[in-house]
């Protein structure tokens, strides 16, 4: 783990506060999911928050991220608002998405969020074209583009992270490895166990990272937005990491041990490995870190009891938003 | 006025818009120095340099991709798929996630941009090279289809698709690059959903687009010379499609032909006929034709090809059928 140094405790109980949000918001999914207020899919990312948290927190508000079917975590790290959040997930107006999208399609390119995907791999054109944009017009922001090992199958891995190697863009890929493209374990889908050494292919630096560790993300992934910054092109980021529930609500997870989920919550939990570090390099005591969680439990409350109080959309508005008109 | 090239027309409606609007730029394969599979970006490169006009890999999943990120982010994106037939390979990007984008976003995001690509036969390239693809996009919900007939068609028409801030699939036709129209020398614009009586006419209805409306204004001065008046009414873009025009024909005449060149199997002209029958039933005196492709892959041998897909003469018959 990456000792904790320099940077203020402010700062660092802000990756606890979002990485708690993370875990809190997909438990209470979960729970929504089971007493069926909650349809259709919905791809939870706790296990995985160190990732997306340590990412964000290497870029500036200005910056850009395009996400994954497995978004909520991404959505979150990137300054995503609970309650509009949660009432997306429930198919309520108030939602991201005004209740059109659900789960996996929000976006708030207004905030650098361009969106969730419930195509494996599809967002990874969408990240690059976006790093295009930016290159073209010159401007000094970066795009973090997110997907799992799945992907990194996907014709579209491959064909875009040419396209950015050749151009030069700045983007950063982070691929989450959280070990199964939903049940096919990456040993049986992936010709290579390190992804990461698929950069060379694409002349760019490739870095391997501990998934579970969030200020190691946020270090690794620095320096990535530092080179994609100064014009040096693109660099290709492996977080390995786990998720802790099955790939969708109706997932028996028979591909897996109980051993090895067991392992994961037990001894790789990045929320509880950060808490440690900070009781150990005395940043805070118990006390402040459990304000935290407390304070977010109460949170996640309230974006819930905002979702559920929220109206549907209408059925007349059928249509809107098909076009610009 | 001036005379030019389809080609050209396609290749001035970009250099325009290019110099208008410094967010609009060009990607795809081949496009740069070798001036584009069918010549349609000739001397851009030359002009706007690498930055604006970039020749991409043969990676049409990501030019299709790369077109909606960079045009979510407020560029003007026209991209190029060299054969309507590689659009498969583009095809979830497209629909996917360049025409759901901003309904499955609840009206956050806009995708502001062009796939230009062309289809159609004629060339003895056969299965792979010649194939009208456009009936598999204008079933998908957010996205427009548009598909000129003639040069002064193409520019207008290009022009006002760059400027729109919709995702939109403009297809040329590969035999059409090489004819010519006259252009008015001063700047113009083609609305979206503007369908174009090419030849008015009072005995029955020919409802086209892309090439088969110059075949269709054959198949109208070989009518007209046995006396039957034929109106040949253009779609121009086939979504939005401009159901009023379309129907005040039909009305006016009672009979209607569709034509297309894309395999008749749940074609462009199967939809036609379904919004007519909605709009004007009572006004038909006949059943409605269609005269389409035929339902095979295009063959590459010349006498196959030519049976392949609608001749002027298929049309003149389905008319004759009509008016009787």
């Amino acid at each position: 783990m990456r000792e904790v140094t320099k940077e203020d405790k402010q700062t660092l109980l802000t990756y606890l506060r979002h990485m708690y949000e993370i875990r809190f918001f997909e438990e209470k999914v979960m729970e929504l999911l089971a007493q069926n207020v909650i349809t259709g899919a919905s791809h939870l990312y706790a296990g995985e928050e160190a990732v997306a948290v340590g990412a964000c927190a290497a870029i500036e508000p200005t910056d850009y991220i395009t996400s994954t079917h497995r978004g909520h975590g991404h959505c979150i790290a990137k300054g995503g608002q609970l309650p509009q959040m949660m009432a997306e997930l429930c198919g309520k107006q108030t939602g991201y998405s005004r209740g059109r999208g659900g789960s996996m399609h929000i976006a708030d390119v207004a905030k650098g969020n361009m969106g969730a995907t419930g195509i494996v791999g599809g967002n990874i054109p969408v990240g690059t074209g976006a790093a295009l944009a930016l290159k073209i017009r010159g401007e000094k922001k970066v795009v973090l583009c997110f997907f799992g090992d799945g992907a990194a199958n996907n014709a579209t891995f491959h064909e875009s992270l040419n396209m950015a190697g050749i151009w030069k863009l700045p983007v950063v890929y982070i691929c989450e490895n959280n070990l199964y493209g939903m049940s096919v374990s990456t040993k049986r889908a992936c010709a290579v166990q390190d992804i990461a050494s698929r950069a060379s292919a694409y002349n760019m630096p490739g870095a391997i990272v501990d998934g579970q560790d969030v200020l190691a993300v946020k270090e690794v992934v620095s320096k990535a937005v530092q080179r994609a910054r100064a014009g040096l092109g693109p660099t290709l980021i492996e977080a390995k990491t786990y998720r802790y529930f099955g790939h969708s609500r109706s997932d028996p997870r028979k591909y897996r041990t109980k051993e090895e989920e067991r392992f994961y919550k037990e001894q790789r939990d990045p929320i509880t490995l950060f808490r440690v570090k900070l009781l150990e390099g005395k940043i805070a005591t118990k006390e402040e870190l459990d304000a935290v969680e407390k304070s977010v439990q109460q949170a996640i409350e309230e974006a819930t009891k905002f979702a559920l109080e929220s109206p549907y959309p209408n059925a007349s508005e059928l249509y809107d938003f098909l076009y610009v008109e | 006025m001036s005379e030019k090239f389809y080609w050209e027309a396609i290749r001035d409606a970009l250099r325009e818009e290019m110099i208008r609007d410094p967010n609009v730029f060009l990607m795809g394969e081949d496009i740069a120095i070798y001036g584009g599979a069918y010549g349609a970006t000739r001397g851009l490169y030359e002009e706007f340099g690498e930055e604006r006009v970039r020749d991409t890999a043969i990676s049409e999943a990501a030019i299709a991709g790369a077109a909606t990120g960079a045009a979510m982010l407020g560029m003007r994106p026209v991209a190029e798929i060299m054969y309507a037939d590689f659009l498969t390979l583009a095809m979830d990007q497209l629909v996917n996630t360049a025409a759901k984008n901003r309904y499955m976003f609840g009206g956050r995001t806009k995708v502001p941009m062009v796939l230009r690509t062309e289809g159609g036969a004629g060339r003895g390239i056969a299965a792979q090279h010649s194939q009208s693809t456009e009936a598999w996009f204008n079933h998908a919900p957010g996205i427009y289809v548009v598909m000129p007939a003639t040069p002064y068609d193409a520019k207008g028409l290009l022009k006002t698709c760059i400027r729109d801030d919709n995702p939109i699939l403009f297809i040329e036709h590969k035999m059409l690059y090489g004819t010519k129209g006259e252009l008015p020398d001063e700047e113009y614009l083609i609305p979206l959903g503007s369908a174009d009586i090419k030849r008015a006419g009072k005995d029955l209805t020919i409802i086209a687009y892309s090439r088969m409306v110059l075949v269709s204004l054959e198949a109208a001065e070989e009518l007209a010379k046995e006396g039957i008046d034929a109106e040949v009414v253009d779609l121009r873009s086939i979504k939005p499609l401009d159901v009023d025009t379309m129907i005040r024909s039909v009305r006016k005449t009672g009979k209607v032909i569709c034509v297309s060149e894309a395999c008749r199997t749940n074609s462009v002209p199967s939809e036609l006929i379904s919004v007519i029958q909605e709009h004007a039933f009572d006004y038909l005196d006949a059943p409605i034709k269609r005269v389409c492709g035929a339902d095979v892959p295009i063959p590459m041998s010349p006498t196959l090809e030519e049976a392949a897909v609608p001749r002027a003469e298929d049309i003149v018959q389905a008319a004759k059928q009509l008016v009787r």
